[in-house]
């Protein structure tokens, strides 16, 4: 039982009233006629799957039924921020490998004592 | 106004009609406690529900004309007239449900589409696919905590407050018109199994059914 916060709703609600969609940020291509096969191939079928910081699209199914983008971290389940569609994420892989790096070693070292 | 297909749900001709409760009142029972209830369930039944989709702006022009209250902007926000029997309620940023009296709909429907003319938005009547469970009584609060994951602690659900949520797993839209009074919003398909799972939630309170 986890709170996920609505940038919709602007409150936190609970984690049964959502569902993830998978990755964010994913633009048609302007021309789909002038891609090549795979370029229209990367854009249908292939997703990106990194170990960290992960921007996604969750829908608050069950509350405003709106589309809203979170910033994940997929070793820690983390959510870092949630925000608005069309707008860009405050907290990206760049901005978040400094301080990430050093817990991530402790954390590692933790679970071999 | 639009060219928008609109035709009236109630008719006139002798059709009859019954609330999605009817069925449940004949297979379940209505128990009766009298004084010893701590928990009162009535179905609003046969109100006019619409909903109202579109910018905020536009929509709070045609229904303050329309209806002579503003829609609220704040998420999560239920307002009510005067004599309470008329409600808007934020669903969402572009979304909003309107509670009239049973037959009020139509009219209803049919000025906002004259005064809304070729804007861009969408009203639905869907009184036929909802109906509103009214809980009232001293352990109406402590009856929603075992069915509701939202939490509807006075600090976070005061008067004036409606969400749309899960109870009992089935979504529901759930409000608090007055400080005593709860409301709960169900899909029709949804109304049986809502109201067993409140006759059993609400045996421990004597549950009171007014029908």
């Amino acid at each position: 039982m986890f709170y996920i916060y609505c940038p919709y709703c602007g409150e936190h609600r609970e984690e049964e009233e959502f569902h993830p969609k998978g990755q964010a940020h994913i633009e048609r291509p302007k021309d789909p006629e002038a891609c090549s096969d795979e370029e229209w191939g990367n854009y249908l079928f292939f997703r990106n799957n990194p170990r960290g910081v992960h921007h996604e699209m969750w829908v608050h199914a069950v509350g405003c039924r709106k589309f809203f983008n979170v910033t994940r971290h997929t070793v820690s389940y983390e959510i870092l921020e949630t925000y608005k569609m069309g707008e860009q994420p405050s907290i990206t892989a760049d901005s978040q490998k400094q301080p990430r790096e050093p817990a991530a070693v402790s954390h590692q070292e933790g679970v071999r004592a | 106004m639009s060219n928008a297909v609109t035709f009236d749900t109630r008719t006139d001709t002798a059709i009859p009609v019954e609330s999605p409760l009817a069925f449940s009142y004949r297979q379940s029972g209505a128990p009766r406690a009298g004084s010893s209830s701590r928990v009162q369930l009535r179905e609003r039944a046969m109100l006019g529900h619409l909903i109202l989709r579109g910018g905020a702006i536009v929509l709070d022009e045609a229904v303050r004309d329309v209806l002579g209250i503003s829609l609220p902007g704040k998420p999560q926000a239920l307002v009510q007239d005067t004599s309470g029997e008329r409600s808007i309620q934020w669903l969402s940023p572009d979304e909003w449900l309107v509670i009239v009296p049973g037959g009020e709909e139509f009219p209803l429907e049919t000025q906002l589409r004259e005064r809304l003319g070729n804007s861009h938005y969408a009203i639905s009547d869907v009184s036929g696919g909802q109906t509103a469970l009214e809980i009232t009584g001293e352990a109406a609060r402590e009856l929603l905590m075992k069915a509701v994951i939202y939490d509807v602690h006075p600090s976070n659900f005061p008067v004036g407050k409606g969400v749309t949520t899960v109870f009992a797993k089935a979504t529901t839209i759930l409000r608090r018109p007055s400080e005593e009074r709860w409301e709960l919003v169900v899909r029709r398909s949804f109304a049986d199994y809502c109201y067993r799972w409140l006759l059993d939630a609400a045996a421990e309170y004597s549950v009171n059914v007014e029908q």
